[in-house]
């Protein structure tokens, strides 16, 4: 395993490139087949309605997948990452148009630990809101 | 109804195997915008050392998910699944899943909690390489909402 960043470049507070995450109906279709996570609650807005929620909303497995690669892009390789964990907060709200929601998920170094690890606590938020929690994971610099 | 503390502990058998392909990976990585070619080409995965393409960080979870069904389908427990959201999710590796990769999955219930009416269940997936290897760990804490008020 071979990340691009060296431990002793980065400190506490070091802040990784933030990125946004555009989300669609088309986005949620596609990654239904992929993973095979087909719940209607993230395609069809008359049963999310349905089960209380205001509408269709992005699979958190989607969100989790996003957020990461604000870790993963910085240390090129993704085989770095250790540890990696999330609570799902709140959710993506997506609508039907061209313009869908807009994940935007920030990072930065939050302890230096063993074995040139850090650990990078992330922030991911959609219209205002935090969509995650606890959202940390450890990384291995090389 | 709360859910029956004494499941905390249990262990179910074992998956079949799911064998990890380049192109189910490909799929996958296409489906949640990446573009490091780690996740597609063979070549650019062995330049950072690994044998095969790698699956991108969450893509385990559509295994180990498959394999906690076993429990949120267990009748014996009895969780009803129309109210269940994904609360937390967490993964510890061992090495990155990749491309060949023929992997089971043994899930174990580590808690079961009754919160204001909510049921909350908390899964461990152990998951294992062909070899017997450890890969990776995933913790899943599923809530099944409370019933509303008739």
């Amino acid at each position: 395993m071979t990340a691009k960043i060296t431990y002793a470049d980065v400190e506490v507070g070091t802040e990784l490139s933030a990125q946004t995450f555009p989300v669609t109906r088309a986005t949620l279709v596609r990654y239904a087949g992929a993973s095979g996570d087909f719940n209607p609650i993230h395609w069809n807005e008359k049963f999310a309605k349905e089960v209380g929620l205001p509408d269709v909303i992005a699979h958190g497995m989607f969100t989790m997948a996003e957020a990461i690669r604000v870790v993963t892009d910085w240390v090129g390789d993704p085989g770095a990452v250790v540890e990696y964990g999330v609570r799902f907060t709140k959710p993506v709200v997506v609508p039907n148009d061209d313009q869908g929601a807009l994940i935007e998920v920030s990072g930065k170094v939050a302890a230096k630990l063993d074995d040139n690890a850090v650990r990078v606590d992330l922030t991911a938020t959609s219209g205002g809101q935090k969509v995650l929690g606890m959202s940390r994971a450890v990384v291995r610099l090389a | 109804m709360a859910l029956d503390q004494s499941f905390v502990g249990r262990t179910y058998p074992p998956t079949a195997a799911y064998e990890v392909g380049r192109e189910k990976i490909r799929e996958f990585a296409e489906a949640v915008g990446e573009t490091n070619p780690v996740y597609t080409d063979p070549e650019a995965a062995k330049a950072y050392g690994h044998p095969d393409v790698i699956a991108p960080p969450t893509f385990v979870f559509s295994i180990t998910f498959r394999a906690a069904a076993q429990v949120v389908e267990d009748p014996q427990l009895g969780l009803d699944y129309s109210r269940v959201v994904h609360g937390d999710q967490k993964f510890a590796y061992n090495r990155p899943v990749r491309a060949g990769d023929r992997l089971s999955v043994t899930s174990t219930i580590e808690g079961i909690k009754s919160l204001a009416g909510n049921d909350i269940l908390d899964i461990r997936g152990e998951v294992y390489d062909e070899a017997g290897e450890h890969v990776v760990t995933a913790w899943t804490k599923l809530v099944a909402r409370a019933a509303e008020e008739a």
